[in-house]
C-alpha cells in the first residue's frame, strides 16, 4: 500500500477490566451482574442514596497493584480516589469514584511479539474506580420510548490500564491486548471475557506524515468487544483518517463507535468543547498510604507471568517461540499443555495437537480448552498411540473428533487402541521368527536362564509391529519358541 | 415544672426512679408541640405514632430494667437531613419530597438501640445551607425568643424545638456552624464534634469534609451523654475516627481551675454588636474568677476563613448534589421531552435559590483552569488554618469568643443579601476548616435575646471543652435562660 509509506499509525489503548472480586468496590453487594435479575445486587451506597458513603474493599486494590506489578509499573507510597463528575442515568451518584492524578501505578511497560518480532509498549498508569450501571433501551436507542436502568454493575470493581501511544499498526494493538489479557489471567484479577464486557477496549488512534514527531488529531474508538474487532477497528480507522487526509480533509477529534456488524466506525461526539469532568478529591474516603511491606506481599503472591513461561518452555522443552507464544496466552491452555506433556506426552507432538486440531474445534464451538471433555490424559494416551505406530495419523484426527464430541472421551480412545491390535497366532508368528532371527545373543542368554531376557524380545516385537501386537499372545509365542 | 421543660439527666432519674413514665415525658413534648408548633415551625414531621411506639417500648426497657441507658425513653427531635428508615427525610429540600430512605443513619441507629424516642424531623435550611432557616424547601422556622426573628441556620427547627420545649434535646449537622450558632440564637447548646468523631452515614451530605452530626441541648450534661451515644468508629464512615471515646461525664466537672484558655483577637471581628462583646468580655472575666488563665492569642488567618470555606463547601455540594436528577428517587419535572431537559427542569424547580447559587459557585470553582487558583487555594488557606489552631493549642487548653456576631436577626433582614448572611459564621467557620471541636453555650440576653460563648478545644479534646462549658454553666446562672414559649407553659 502506498499510503502505508506516507503516514505513521499511532495507537494507544485504554483497557477496561473487572476485578474478580466477590464484592463491589465501595460496598458489601455481589458483584454479580450476568445472572443477578435486574437491581437485585444493590444497596444505599452502590445506589448512590442520599447519605451513603462508599468504603473502599481493599481486595480490588489488592489486584489493583497485583496487576500494576505485573506490568513493571511503579507503586507510588500515596495514592488517593477522586471525583469525575458528570450527568448519565447509568451513573447513581452523578460522579464516578475514580482515581485522577495519584493513581496507584505509574511508569510500566507491557513486552509482546509481532510476526517474531520483539515490541514494548509503556504502560502509562494502572487506576482503580467503579464501574457504572447499564441501561436497557426499549428497542433502538435513537427511537426508544423509555430506557430502564440496571444498577446490578454500578461499583462493580474496575481497572483502567492506559498504554503509551507506542502501537504502530492494528497487528501491534492486537497483539498488545492479547498478552495483556493473558497476563490479567495468570494473576487472577479478571477473567478475559470480552463478549460480556468484563475486559473491555478503547482505541486512540491518529495518523502522522512518517518523520513527523508530534501526533496527529487523533479520534477515540469504542465498543470493540473482541480481538477481532480490535483489529477490524483500527484497520477501518486508519484507512479512513488516510482518506480524509489524501483528500485534503481535517480530522476532527472525536470519539466513534465501532459497528461491528456493518464493519465500520460511527461519529459519536466531537470533542470540540472538552468535556470538564471537574476532578477534585473523594472527600468521602481518606488518602491510601500504600506500604512497601504491603507491595511486597504482594509481589511475592504473582505466579509465573506469560513471559516467563514462555521463555521457560522454548528453553526447557524446545518450542519454537511462535508456538511457545501461542500456548502461554491463556493460562489454561499453557496449564492444558504442561500437563499433557508432564504426562508423558512429546512436547512437539502435544502442541500441535492443541494449537491445530483442538483449537480449530474450541473456536468453531466458541469452547474454552478447560471446559473440552478430553483431559490431558487422554491426549497424551492419543498421542502415544500415533508415536508407537499403532494408529496412522489420519485414524488420529477421526479418534480426536470423536473424543472430543463425546462426553466421555474414554471408548473412543479404547476402541482406536483395540480396532489396530494383532492378535491372531498367524501374523505374530512372523514377528516372532524376526525377533528370534535377529536377537541371537539376547535368546541364548534367555535359554541359559536370564529371565529378563525375554523382556527385552518383547519389546522387540512390539517395536516391530509397531505396538500392534497383542502384549499377552506375543509373549506366549515368543516363550514358546524359544524354550 | 413541666416534664418537657426537664433535662434529659433530670428526666433519666425520674425514669429511673419510676416516678414518671417514657409515655408521660413524650406525651408532654408532644403537647407542646401541639401548643406552640404553629408558632416555632421548627418541625417538618412529626412522628407522633413512632414516638409513642418507642415510648412504650422504653417503658418495657424500664420496668425490667434490662439494659437502660441515659437516652431510654428521652425523646429527641432529629434534623431532617438525617435519613431515618421508613420515615420521610428531605433536607429541608423539595427535591427530596417524600423521600423515605430505606435505612437509617448510623447516629439514628445508636440512638434506637439506646431506647430513645424519635418526635420527628426538623426543619432546616435546605441541605443545610444557611444561617437563617429562611432557606428550607418549605418553610421558615420562627425563634422561639421572639417569633418575628431568625432561630439561625442551618439546624434552626432543632434549636428552636429544644429552645420552646417541642424536644428535650435533638440532633442538628454543622458544616460551617449549623449547629453552633442557632444554638447561639435560641440559648441552647450546640456542639459541633471534631470531625471523624461522630459518624455521617446516614447524614444527607452538604460538604463531606466538613459537615459533622452533634447535639443541641439545653445543658452542657445533655450535651454530653448525648455525644457518648452517637460518637465512635463506624465501619461505614471511612472518614470516621479509631481513637477510643473517652467518658465524658468523668471529667465534666473537674472545673477550669489552672486551665489556660485563649481569647483570639481575630475573634472580636468588626461589625459584633457590642452587647454581644460585652457579654463574651463578662463570660471570660466569670471564667478566670473560676481560676482559668486567660491568654490572648492570635489566629492570624481567620480572615480568610470565609471565602475559603466558601469555595470548598460549594465545591463538594455541587458534587455531592449532583445525585439528584429525578431518575431514581425524589422529584421529577414533568413534561420534558429527554433527558438533559428532564435533569435541567428537575433541578430548576426541586432546588431553591441558595442551593443553586452553591452549586454554581462550586462548579465554577472546580472547573478545569479555576481549579488551581480556587479550589487548591482554598486547600492551602485550610492547611494554614489548621496550623494557626495548632500553634495556639501549644500554648492554651481552649479558645473562648463569641459564637455569632450578633443577636437573632429580623426575618427577612439578609435574604436579599448573600454576604451579608454569610457573614454570620464568620467566627464558628475555623472550627470546620481546622478540625477542631466547638460548643456554644448560652452567656446571657442583649434585648431579651441569647447571646453564645464559643468554646473551641483541639481535635478530639471534646472532654476538654465540655469541661470548659460546665465550670461556666454551673457559674453562671442559666435557669433564667428560658425562652417566652417554654416559660408561658410553666
Amino acid at each position: 500500500m502506498a499510503i502505508a509509506t506516507r503516514y505513521e499509525v499511532v495507537v494507544g489503548l485504554e483497557v477496561h477490566a473487572q476485578v474478580l472480586t466477590q464484592s463491589k468496590m465501595f460496598c458489601w453487594c455481589s458483584t454479580d451482574y450476568l445472572v443477578a435479575p435486574p437491581n437485585a445486587n444493590t444497596c444505599p451506597v452502590c445506589l448512590g442514596l442520599p447519605g451513603s458513603l462508599p468504603v473502599i474493599n481493599r481486595r480490588a486494590v489488592e489486584a489493583t497493584i497485583r496487576t500494576a506489578l505485573a506490568l513493571n509499573c511503579e507503586i507510588p507510597e500515596f495514592s488517593k480516589f477522586d471525583r469525575k463528575n458528570y450527568f448519565y442515568p447509568d451513573l447513581p451518584k452523578g460522579y464516578q469514584i475514580s482515581q485522577y492524578d495519584l493513581p496507584f501505578s505509574r511508569n510500566g511497560h507491557l513486552e509482546f511479539e509481532v510476526k517474531g518480532e520483539p515490541r514494548r509498549a509503556g504502560i502509562t498508569r494502572v487506576h482503580l474506580e467503579e464501574d457504572t450501571g447499564k441501561l436497557q433501551h426499549e428497542g433502538a436507542i435513537e427511537d426508544a420510548q423509555s430506557s430502564l436502568v440496571n444498577f446490578n454493575r454500578a461499583g462493580v470493581p474496575l481497572m483502567e490500564i492506559v498504554s503509551e501511544p507506542d502501537l504502530r499498526s492494528a497487528d501491534e494493538a492486537r497483539e498488545y491486548v492479547v498478552r495483556l489479557r493473558a497476563i490479567l489471567q495468570y494473576i487472577g484479577v479478571n477473567n478475559g471475557d470480552m463478549e460480556s464486557g468484563q475486559l473491555r477496549c478503547d482505541a486512540n488512534v491518529s495518523l502522522r506524515p512518517v518523520g513527523q514527531t508530534e501526533f496527529g488529531t487523533k479520534v477515540e474508538v469504542k465498543n470493540m468487544n473482541s480481538f477481532r474487532a480490535i483489529h477490524r477497528a483500527i484497520e477501518y480507522e486508519v484507512e479512513r483518517q488516510t482518506e480524509v487526509l489524501e483528500s485534503g480533509g481535517r480530522l476532527v477529534q472525536e470519539t466513534r463507535g465501532w459497528n461491528d456488524a456493518r464493519g465500520l466506525t460511527v461519529s459519536q461526539r466531537t470533542k470540540e468543547f472538552a468535556e470538564d469532568y471537574r476532578y477534585f478529591p473523594e472527600p468521602d474516603l481518606p488518602p491510601l498510604e500504600v506500604s512497601r511491606k504491603w507491595v511486597a506481599e504482594i509481589r511475592s503472591t504473582l505466579p509465573e507471568l506469560p513471559a516467563a513461561r514462555r521463555e521457560r518452555l522454548i528453553a526447557t522443552l524446545g518450542l519454537s517461540p511462535y508456538d511457545a507464544s501461542v500456548l502461554t496466552s491463556s493460562k489454561p491452555t499453557a496449564e492444558y499443555f504442561e500437563e499433557t506433556v508432564r504426562l508423558g506426552a512429546p512436547a512437539k507432538g502435544a502442541a500441535n495437537w492443541i494449537l491445530g486440531d483442538f483449537s480449530r474445534l474450541l473456536n468453531a464451538d466458541r469452547k474454552e480448552i478447560q471446559d473440552a471433555s478430553i483431559k490431558p490424559a487422554h491426549l497424551q494416551q492419543l498421542i502415544a498411540l500415533i508415536d508407537s505406530g499403532v494408529i496412522s495419523g489420519k485414524m488420529a484426527k477421526q479418534t480426536f473428533e470423536a473424543m472430543y464430541r463425546a462426553s466421555d472421551p474414554e471408548p473412543a480412545l479404547t476402541a482406536a487402541k483395540g480396532s489396530s491390535q494383532i492378535s491372531g497366532d498367524a501374523e505374530l508368528a512372523g514377528i516372532v521368527d524376526q525377533v528370534i532371527a535377529e536377537n541371537e545373543k539376547t535368546v541364548a542368554d534367555f535359554k541359559a536362564g536370564k529371565e529378563q531376557a525375554l523382556k527385552f524380545l518383547i519389546g522387540q516385537g512390539m517395536k516391530l509391529s509397531k505396538g500392534r501386537a497383542n502384549p499377552q499372545r506375543l509373549e506366549a509365542l515368543l516363550r514358546e519358541k524359544v524354550s | 415544672m413541666k416534664l418537657f421543660q426537664r433535662t434529659i439527666r433530670d428526666l433519666h432519674q425520674m425514669l429511673l426512679d419510676r416516678e414518671i413514665s417514657s409515655v408521660e415525658v413524650t406525651e408532654s413534648v408532644l403537647g407542646q408541640i401541639d401548643a406552640v408548633g404553629e408558632k416555632t415551625k421548627a418541625y417538618l414531621l412529626v412522628t407522633r405514632e413512632l414516638a409513642l411506639r418507642q415510648a412504650k417500648a422504653a417503658d418495657d426497657r424500664l420496668r425490667a430494667k434490662r439494659d437502660v441507658k441515659p437516652l431510654t425513653g428521652i425523646p429527641i427531635a432529629l434534623k431532617d437531613v438525617l435519613c431515618v428508615k421508613d420515615v420521610v427525610s428531605t433536607a429541608g429540600s423539595k427535591i427530596l419530597k417524600g423521600f423515605t430512605p430505606p435505612y437509617s443513619a448510623t447516629v439514628v441507629d445508636r440512638l434506637e438501640s439506646e431506647g430513645a424516642v424519635f418526635l420527628g424531623k426538623t426543619n432546616c435550611d435546605e441541605f443545610a445551607m444557611g444561617s437563617s432557616n429562611e432557606n428550607s424547601g418549605y418553610w421558615p422556622v420562627h425563634n422561639p425568643w421572639d417569633l418575628d426573628r431568625v432561630p439561625g441556620g442551618s439546624s434552626g427547627g432543632s434549636a428552636a424545638a429544644v429552645a420552646s420545649g417541642e424536644a428535650i434535646a435533638a440532633l442538628g449537622s454543622d458544616t460551617g456552624g449549623s449547629i453552633r450558632q442557632p444554638a447561639a440564637l435560641t440559648g441552647t447548646v450546640g456542639m459541633k464534634p471534631t470531625y471523624g468523631r461522630v459518624s455521617r452515614y446516614g447524614l444527607i451530605a452538604f460538604a463531606s469534609s466538613l459537615d459533622q452530626i452533634g447535639p443541641m441541648t439545653r445543658d452542657v450534661v445533655d450535651a454530653a451523654l448525648l455525644l457518648q451515644a452517637i460518637a465512635g468508629h463506624d465501619p461505614r464512615d471511612s472518614t470516621s475516627s479509631q481513637k477510643p471515646v473517652p467518658d465524658y461525664l468523668s471529667t465534666l466537672e473537674r472545673g477550669v481551675k489552672g486551665m489556660r484558655l485563649g481569647v483570639p483577637r481575630e475573634y472580636f471581628v468588626a461589625g459584633m454588636e457590642p452587647a454581644v462583646e460585652q457579654a463574651i468580655n463578662d463570660a471570660i472575666k466569670l471564667l478566670e474568677q473560676q481560676g482559668a488563665l486567660i491568654e490572648e492569642v492570635s489566629l492570624p488567618h481567620s480572615d480568610v476563613a470565609l471565602p475559603a470555606y466558601y469555595i470548598i463547601a460549594p465545591a463538594e455540594a455541587s458534587s455531592n448534589l449532583a445525585r439528584y436528577d429525578g431518575v431514581r428517587y425524589g422529584y421529577q419535572a414533568e413534561g420534558a421531552k429527554n433527558l438533559i431537559e428532564e435533569y435541567m427542569l428537575t433541578r430548576q424547580q426541586g432546588f431553591g435559590a441558595e442551593v443553586k447559587r452553591r452549586i454554581m459557585l462550586g462548579t465554577y470553582a472546580l472547573s478545569s483552569g479555576y481549579y488551581d487558583a480556587y479550589y487548591l487555594q482554598a486547600q492551602k488557606v485550610r492547611t494554614l488554618i489548621i496550623e494557626d489552631f495548632k500553634r495556639a493549642f501549644e500554648k492554651v487548653d481552649a479558645l473562648l469568643g463569641a459564637t455569632s456576631p450578633t443577636v437573632a436577626f429580623p426575618l427577612g433582614a439578609k435574604t436579599q443579601d448573600p454576604v451579608a448572611m454569610y457573614l454570620n459564621d464568620i467566627i464558628t467557620i475555623p472550627a470546620n476548616l481546622g478540625n477542631v471541636c466547638g460548643i456554644s453555650v448560652p452567656c446571657g440576653l442583649a434585648d431579651g435575646l441569647p447571646i453564645g460563648l464559643q468554646i473551641i478545644a483541639p481535635g478530639f479534646r471534646e472532654e476538654t471543652m465540655l469541661q470548659v462549658a460546665f465550670a461556666f454553666k454551673a457559674a453562671a446562672d442559666f435557669r433564667k435562660l428560658q425562652s417566652p414559649l417554654m416559660k408561658a407553659a410553666a
